[in-house]
This record gives structure tokens, sequence and C-alpha cells, in this order.
């Protein structure tokens, strides 16, 4: 019997020779129920804007590393980066899945609506700023401000997280199981109940690291809501 | 914006290609900084000589400079003429004679000095500034590049990088100080001379002055995390150091790379991709408020 990799024929694309524009306009061209599932990408050279703006089941395997904003704008694509990702990678993704197999520089998942981004390695400062629905699973350490204004999601952080974590804060959910620096405005920690630890599970379940760690061991943080809720005592302030 | 590149060879055997290698990051960072771009290329030179590096108006006459130079010196000078700059090697003895008659030349501006430091900037395009330069052709154990997108002060080559404020040192910043007038009034008081109103001036005069103090480079960086209020990447060189520091909010970007051959510095990982085996070097994003620093065995 035949393997899948043997039947899915992939499509390959070196950017040496040809320009990202082009491999970009090739893929927003597919569609879902298309049959060009697997694409690789060679030779990204820290390139911009790689595989953003896709909008079909496709995998697309890069090799190396890439430049600002990969994979930004994702739905339901698979994007791996086989090595570091500039600024901003899987920018306001709204499905799919965007792994970083290295390190990701600041702003990963930022606004992000959707999906699961994961990042092998560490992610820098303002990991999942403003993010606003999206499963981020750093496996490594995030850097400062991570989860900046963070709506709705969850940022999981296998490692430490930097300065200000959660400063202002929306009802993002964020688990760190190494140590925080320190938290920004409104942001406090909570309670891991059964229920949370559940919900945790099936992030790190989907991120391929269930049974690696063990979920009692993180912290949970999130918002106080003394700071996005209007106070009566307040008025005389408007 | 800008864009800021930095080489440093642990490998003696690559030091020939030192500035074809950054003549091509430089080039590559060209949009990041399409304005003016600038280097420093520590090469060779002896403990007892001196290099000076001369900028002047296009067309200026170097050689009749320099032979009535000759009158004046004890020791002999010579004279590398590099497009509108020139490289002036002498004594050290004859520097304080040397530099007192340039100082009566109008047209000249002493833009680098050091036993091994040449420093070249000028207005343009980066990849033709390197190539009227012939960076490409230049060798040595470190060096730094900046191609600068002008946001705050004219398109000046007083304005380019790098800035140089004391013997074989150097400056290339990313970013823009707040608090630049106040240090520089200070640095005034201690004795320092600036030749802009360039922020990043003032923070090369500002480690200066932390070295003069005794301070080695890495102990410099680390105290204008105290000093230096705005946001900035800089890349340093000295004679023998090479030093990274980013602001603690990290506003520029950065990455860095080193095998065991060469330490790497890129505002975008695309400065890097040329490097030799890059694809088997520790790559990464330098922490803010953290000091690199590296360091030449003799």
């Amino acid at each position: 019997m035949m393997s899948l990799a043997q039947v899915i024929e992939p499509h390959l694309a070196d950017l040496a020779v040809l320009p990202v524009r082009d491999l970009n306009q090739a893929l927003h061209a597919l569609r879902p129920g298309t049959n060009d599932t697997l694409w690789r990408i060679t030779n990204p050279q820290g390139r911009h804007a790689v595989a953003v703006g896709l909008d079909a089941p496709v995998t697309i395997e890069i090799g190396g590393h890439v430049g600002y904003y990969c994979a930004g704008m994702n739905k339901l694509a698979a994007v791996i980066v086989h090595g570091n990702a500039g600024v901003g990678v899987g920018e306001n993704m709204m499905s799919g899945l965007v792994h970083v197999k290295g390190d990701a520089s600041q702003a990963a998942g930022a606004t992000g609506n959707g999906g699961m981004l994961i990042v092998d390695g560490n992610a820098s400062a303002r990991c999942g700023i403003s993010m606003k629905g999206i499963d981020i699973v750093v496996k490594g350490n995030v850097g400062h401000m991570s989860a900046f204004m963070g709506q709705a999601g969850t940022l999981t952080v296998l490692g430490n997280a930097g300065d200000s974590l959660g400063d202002s804060i929306y009802e993002a959910r964020l688990y760190v199981r190494g140590e925080v620096a320190g938290l920004g405005a409104d942001c406090v920690e909570k309670v891991m109940t059964d229920h949370h630890k559940a919900k945790l599970f099936g992030k790190l379940k989907a991120a391929g690291v269930a049974g690696e760690v063990d979920v009692s061991e993180f912290r949970r943080f999130g918002s106080s809501r003394s700071l996005y809720h209007f106070h009566v005592d307040n008025a005389g302030a408007y | 914006m800008c864009g800021i590149v930095g080489l440093f060879m642990k490998d003696p055997a690559l030091e020939p290609d030192l500035g074809r290698h950054l003549a091509n990051m430089m080039g590559i960072l060209s949009d990041r900084g399409p304005d003016s771009a600038g280097f420093a290329v520590y090469g060779a030179g002896a403990t007892d000589g001196m290099k000076l590096t001369l900028r002047a108006p296009a067309h200026f006459d170097f050689e009749k400079l320099v032979a009535s130079l000759r009158t004046l010196a004890r020791s002999p000078v010579s004279l590398k003429i590099v497009d509108t700059h020139a490289v002036l090697s002498l004594a050290a003895t004859d520097e304080a004679t040397i530099r007192q008659a340039l100082a009566a030349v109008p047209e000249i501006a002493v833009v680098g000095a050091g036993t091994r430091m040449e420093l070249f900037k000028e207005v343009g395009l980066p990849t033709e500034v390197a190539r009227s330069f012939a960076l490409d052709r230049m060798s040595g154990t470190h060096g730094i590049a900046h191609t600068r997108m002008a946001t705050e002060s004219a398109v000046t080559t007083d304005g380019a990088h790098p800035f140089s404020t004391g013997l074989d040192q150097c400056l290339v910043h990313n970013g823009s100080l707040s608090n630049h007038n106040a240090v520089r009034r200070e640095l005034k008081r201690e004795g320092l001379s600036f030749a802009t109103e360039n922020d990043s001036e003032v923070a090369a005069g500002y480690l200066t002055w932390r070295m003069r103090q005794g301070a080695p480079l890495d102990r410099a960086l680390e105290q204008a995390l105290d000093d230096l209020d705005g946001f900035y990447t800089f890349v340093v060189g000295t004679e023998s150091g090479f030093g990274v520091l980013r602001d603690p909010i990290a506003c520029k970007p950065a990455v860095m790379a080193e095998t065991d051959r060469y330490v790497a510095f890129g505002s975008e990982y695309r400065a890097l991709v040329d490097l030799p085996d890059i694809e088997r070097a520790r790559v990464w994003e330098p922490e803010p408020a953290k000091v690199y620093f590296w360091e030449r065995r003799a």
C-alpha cells in the first residue's frame, strides 16, 4: 500500500528564482477542494510576506528562515517554517496552523482571530499582542509585553514570560509553566481549576506536547477586569 | 527605519573576505536605508602608527595637501585616496602636528582615527557607496556598516553613520535618542567635542567617555542602559572588540548569527544569508537590555 506522501506530489517553489509575489499569487489561487495540497518552499532567505493570505486547506513546508509577516492572515492552511520567523509571523490569522520550528521574533500571532500558532523555540516581545481568539503555544520563552491587550484566545508558554505579561488584558487566557518576570496592568494570577487544566490539556494536545508536560505545572493569568469595565464611581472623570 | 550590519571574524582565514561580505550585507539592506551609507573596517595597522580617515568635497587635491603635511611631519606620511575620502598613515608621534594642520583646512573633516580603523560614509544608495569606496576589496578583522533612512534630520554626509568619537571606536545606531541634548551638554563639560547635532554621535561620545574613564566596552554599554533614553539598537566597534546593545523595549529589529568562524549582526536575517555556512550558524534575536560582546585575543 502506498503512503500518503507517495500519493501526494508536492509542488516545489524555489524562492531563489521565483519572486515571492508570484508564489503568493499561485497560493491565493488555491481554493478548498484543491488537489494541490502540499507545497515545499526552498531558499526563503529571510524574505518577507512568504505564504500570506492563504485560504485553502493546504500544507506549506518552508525550508529555512523567513522574514516579516510569514503566514499572515492565514485561513485553513498549515504553514510549517523549518527555521526562525521574523516579526509578525501568523499575524491576524483566522484559522489553520502556523508552526515555527525555530524562534519567532516580535509580535508573533498578533491580532490573531483563530487557528493555532506553535513556536518550538522562543518568541520575543509582544507575542500575541491584541490576540482575538487564536491559540498560541510557545515551547520556549516569550518576551516582554506578551498578550498585550489580549481579547480572546489562549497563550500557553512552556518556558518563562518576560516583563509586563498581559498588560491591559481583556479576556485572553494565559498559561505559563516557568517564571513570570512581571505582570502588566490589570493582569492577575488566577486559580487553576480542573476545568482550566482540562482546557489547557486540550491546547497542549493540539500542539502535540500532551504527555511531555504536566498541566499542574502551569499557572494561569488573566484580567482582573478593573481596567476595561466602566465603574460608576469614575463617572465624574469623563 | 535604517539598517545596520556588523561582522566580526574569529577565523583569520576569513579576514580577506570581510569587505566583500560587509558590502553585500549593506547592499541587501538598501531598502531599509536608501539615503546614505557608511562603514568602518578594522584592517592592518602598526601599533606605533596612526591612521586618519579624511573626507573632502569631490575632486579635492589630497596629493597637494599631503605634500604640505610631509613638510611638517618628522616621520613618513603615506596617503591612500579612496574616492571622496583619504586615509593618512603616519607615526603616532606626528598626530598632534598633523591634526593641527588639518584643522586649518576647511574642506577637510577627520571622520575617523585609530591604529587600525578606517571609516567611510557618503550620501547615496548603499550599494553605490560600497562600490565607490571599493569596500568589497577591503580586508580586516571586523567591521560595521549602516544604511540610513533619514527621518529627523537632513540627508547629509555629516548625518551618515558610523560615528567615531574616539580612537578606533565607532558606532552605528538604529533608533532615536530622546535625551541626547542633555547628554551632549554633560559630555561637552567632560571635554568631548561633537561635529554634528546628531543623537547617534552623542551615543558614540557617551561610550568614548565611559571607556576613557577605564570601562571596557561591555561595561560602557551596560552603563548606557542607565544613561541613554530613547530607542536604539547599537553595534559598536573598538580596536579589539565588537558589541551589540538593544534598548529595554527593543523597538528596533536585530538578528545575530554565530559560528566557530564569525559573529554577524543584521537588522534582518536577509542581510546574513550569504555568509559562509549560515545554514549551520546559531541564529537568534538578541534580547532587550542585554549586552553582547566579543573580543579578539591578541
